[in-house]
């Protein structure tokens, strides 16, 4: 055959169908799949934290002739653990008034927000075929806009906040562009480019936090100085609890990229994009532009992640101001299916495992890892869904679709 | 070896797939298994390979039950399969591939691939497949890629051996060399089960053939039954086998091909000095072999890849620099060669697949956003009228059956108000149903005045449906000839012969 008669489909075909595949997967896991996930991921932590608790190894070393005590000790440790996982995160039963008690349930909203943020970003390249790993490096840069315009200027009530926000989203924006644009124009894979950014975006940030100008005057921590009260998100019921409007605008958000995604042409173009790029280009939708376009979006919500960071909980620039947010966020973005509503039970359940972080070291004893731990086994399930599938003994829904095809 | 189903029976939930069906395949015969698309053919085999689990019935081979737990039971007990879509690693050299999953070890415990490399080229000389071991499998045509499926089931010593639809990936001269290996194996005493919807392939190697209808045997019929014969049987109603048309009427000319070149990414001459016309009402087929360059040709005239040279012009408007959108915008419809890679978005439902390139219409969204109402009562205006056969119109495309696919691909580019449509293999792996339906649909279309460009390699379908025919070969135009032109004729110049030379 001559050169001519070779099928062109042929060599880049099944490369393109197994990531399409992948993510897919990931998209579209069932629901069900997720609540088993987390349940297995609770179960498995129980495990550990029966482990690692110093009562139960002292009591495991006699198991043979009293294997209640270890028993006891093991539920102890794993009742004391949750316990203190609920007080931590939802309710305090042991606080006098309602106001008091209420506060780890607000502690974990304010936590959530900035997850929320990024994870629709995530969520949205996901959708679209994109493996956005640089929600990090937009947090970052969107932290560094808005801190930046907080303390450095001076204006109005109302205005400097507005002015810190839009700063943020351009700041995560660019930092979104800069990867679609490549892999638009130069074909280079989104991952490589995006974690790459992260670095430049966290030693950019600790450099800068090295010049005086952006440190506390005659101070020389790497610190930026607090960003002013007309910048700062309001608090939602006041100032004894940290929650923030951030978190109000996280919410509006998740409706927001409902809309862009279900209800907009651009969305339409983004998820068809994502599913069949060749389909997409061939019904005259423009994918490189569409790459860019998602990238954009993503890094723009992830800079509102930053935003909620510096402008409600932290309230200055610091070289660890965005925390593990951005990889948090690829997972609650997994965890949430990419879908928004997904996304902010997704976020609001980290930022529970997040609050009670303090509450689970003081009243239970146990080692911040371990929620880090419990965060990391139930991503271990959702990217495993026949793995679950298997411990519940659910059916693998693809037989059947197979036959009608 | 004799292959014998009882009563198999397999449902999906309330579906029955397979009702209680029996089979026998005698030793060393080609035993042809005829159903449209969705009847169950797939399913049973798969039931017979250990793939699925069946709710009744048993496999008996040489008369003794048998009892697969999965594939490899199967291929143990000298059954292989070659499926429709190809199981092989492409960037693996042949002979890797057909050893993987039973590789040998050398005394030094690697991998012995000389023995490999020796048996493929012994099977491949045995039957004349001419495949070289050593060649990568992403280098090798589609058709040489079913012989390494062959290779590697007859490596394992099938005895019989079951091909699923294998001829819905070949060009016609493949599909003659597949026919010919087919019977080649019968007479070294191998059986083959052959799946597939295509009536004259069954006639040519079948020696019994079984019709399936809705998951049951609806009877068996000799190879010497007519078409039209095996056809009824297959669709449970008359069909034409002929499309019926009247003479075409041809206007102003709508679409003016003129010297179009392209040049691919490695350099190699796609599309060679490309001239012809087409006028409004009236259709030109582009014939040849696939890989010619047709479908080069009608991705440049979309704007889908880029030409080196010459000009495009759709009522009079140049269409060479266009982006897609704009070429669609002038009144041009595609209907592209792969619905499943480039027509559809299978994880899409169907309603949206419909309006995949008519989005922007003001009839859809407003302001940059959808219309959800006018989305949902379009799918259901378009689902009745083109008679796609699915529970809902929020159902996948995905999971539609080809025929369905297709249709929903053309409902859709029938939507807008056309100039031209080019349809690239409209018919490809569809049902006789659905041929039929399909077929009707784009003399409509001619018949409304657009000017239609159909390229095919299916020369059946080029000769039912042109008003003239272009043959194309090498990225040229060989020819542009009446439709009542003979086979032969058409063959060699597919082949690459001019008009004068064969006249």
């Amino acid at each position: 055959m001559t050169a001519i008669a070779t099928e062109p489909s042929t060599s880049r075909g099944p490369d393109h169908k197994r990531k399409e595949s992948v993510l897919r997967s990931i998209v579209e896991s069932n629901g069900l799949v997720v609540f088993l996930a987390i349940v297995s991921a609770l179960v498995v932590g129980a495990l550990l934290v029966m482990l690692s608790d110093e009562a139960v190894q002292h009591a495991s070393a006699y198991f043979f002739s009293r294997p209640s005590d270890t028993l006891s000790a093991a539920w102890t440790a794993i009742s004391n653990a949750y316990i203190a996982l609920f007080q931590g995160s939802i309710y305090n039963v042991k606080a006098h008034t309602f106001a008091a008690g209420i506060k780890p349930l607000t502690n974990t909203l304010t936590f959530s927000a900035p997850l929320i943020f990024a994870g629709l970003g995530l969520g949205v390249g996901f959708r679209a075929g994109l493996f956005n790993i640089g929600a990090q490096g937009q947090v970052i840069l969107g932290a560094t806009m808005a801190g930046y315009i907080g303390f450095q200027f001076h204006l109005p009530l109302g205005i400097h906040l507005a002015v810190a926000v839009v700063g943020a989203i351009l700041g995560g924006a660019l930092w979104g562009f800069i990867p679609g644009l490549l892999k638009a124009t130069t074909g280079a894979h989104e991952v490589i480019v995006t974690i790459m950014l992260n670095y430049v975006a966290l030693y950019g940030l600790a450099w800068l936090l090295s010049l005086k100008a952006w440190q506390v005057p005659g101070s020389g921590n790497p610190k930026s100085p607090q960003v002013d009260t007309t910048a700062q998100w309001p608090h939602l019921f006041g100032d004894s609890y940290n929650l923030h409007w951030g978190f109000v605008v996280a919410l509006a958000a998740a409706v927001g990229v409902w809309w862009l995604m279900e209800r907009s042409i651009l969305g339409f173009t983004f998820r068809a994009v994502g599913a069949n790029p060749a389909a997409a280009t061939k019904s005259g939708m423009n994918v490189k532009l569409t790459y860019v376009l998602v990238m954009v979006v993503a890094g723009a919500l992830a800079g509102l992640a930053g935003a909620s960071q510096v402008l409600g909980t932290e309230k200055a620039l610091t070289g660890g101001i965005a925390g593990s947010i951005g990889f948090d966020a690829i997972t609650v973005a997994l965890l949430g299916r990419s879908r928004p509503a997904g996304i902010v039970a997704a976020g609001i359940l980290f930022g529970g495992l997040r609050a009670s972080g303090p509450t689970l070291q003081a009243q239970a004893g146990l080692p911040i890892d371990i929620v880090l731990v419990i965060q990391s086994v139930i991503v271990l399930f959702i990217a495993a869904p026949p793995l679950v599938r298997f411990l519940f003994q659910l059916p693998d829904p693809r037989h059947p679709k197979e036959v009608t095809a | 070896m004799k292959l014998e189903l009882r009563g198999i029976t397999k449902k999906f939930g309330d579906f029955v797939a397979n009702d209680r069906i029996d089979l026998t395949v005698e030793p060393g015969t080609v035993h042809a298994l005829l159903g449209e698309n969705g009847a169950g053919k797939s399913t049973l085999m798969n039931v017979l390979f250990g793939l699925y689990d069946a709710d009744g019935g048993e496999i008996l081979v040489d008369d003794k039950v048998v009892n697969f737990a999965g594939p490899g039971d199967a291929m143990r007990a000298g059954i292989g399969m070659v499926h429709q879509h190809f199981m092989l690693i492409h960037p693996f050299t042949v002979a890797e591939n057909v050893m993987l999953g039973h590789e040998s070890l050398q005394s030094n415990r690697l991998l012995d691939l000389a023995a490999a490399r020796k048996r493929v080229r012994e099977l491949s000389d045995r039957f004349g497949f001419n495949v070289n071991p050593d060649a990568l499998v992403e280098d090798l045509t589609v058709g040489a890629q079913q012989r390494v499926e062959i290779i590697k089931a007859l490596s394992r010593d099938a005895n019989i051996l079951i091909l699923d639809e294998p001829t819905a990936v070949l060009t016609p001269q493949e599909t003659d060399e597949l026919l010919e290996i087919v019977r080649q194996l019968r007479d070294s005493g191998t059986s083959v089960v052959l799946i597939t919807h295509k009536l004259r392939e069954v006639q040519a190697v079948a020696d019994t053939i079984t019709v399936i209808r809705l998951g049951k045997v609806v009877g068996t019929a000799k190879p010497t039954a007519s078409q039209v014969e095996l056809a009824t049987m297959m669709v449970g109603r008359d069909v034409s086998m002929t499309v019926d048309k009247t003479g075409a009427n041809p206007g102003d000319v709508m679409l003016a091909v003129k010297g179009l070149s392209a040049i691919d990414e490695v350099g190699v001459t796609t599309l060679d000095d490309v001239s012809f016309d087409v006028r409004a009402g009236e259709i030109l087929a582009i014939a040849g072999v696939q890989g010619n360059g047709q479908t080069e040709l009608a991705e440049a005239i979309l704007g889908a890849i880029d030409a080196s040279a010459g000009s495009v012009t759709l009522d009079g408007e140049e269409m060479l620099g266009k982006s897609i959108r704009e070429a669609l915008a002038t009144g041009l419809g595609f209907v592209p060669e792969d619905r499943t890679a480039d027509g559809l978005v299978a994880a899409f439902s169907i309603e949206n697949n419909l309006v995949l390139d008519l989005i922007r219409e003001a009839k859809f969204s407003s302001r940059g956003g959808l219309n959800i109402a006018q989305i949902e009562e379009n799918a259901a205006m378009k689902v009745a009228e083109f008679d796609v056969r699915t529970t809902s119109a929020k159902a996948t495309a995905g999971s539609l059956s080809g025929g369905n696919q297709q249709k929903v691909v053309l409902a859709r580019e029938l939507s807008r108000p056309l100039k031209v449509l080019i349809a690239s293999q409209p018919t490809r792996g569809l049902d006789v149903g659905s041929i039929e339906f399909v077929h009707k649909r784009i003399i409509a279309e001619r018949d409304r005045g657009t000017a239609v460009l159909i390229v095919s390699s299916e020369l059946d379908e080029v000769v039912a449906l042109a008003d003239r025919i272009a043959v194309m070969y090498h990225g040229r135009i060989v020819g542009i000839v009446p439709p009542n032109t003979d086979r032969n004729t058409l063959g060699l110049m597919m082949a690459g012969a001019h008009q004068e030379e064969v006249a």
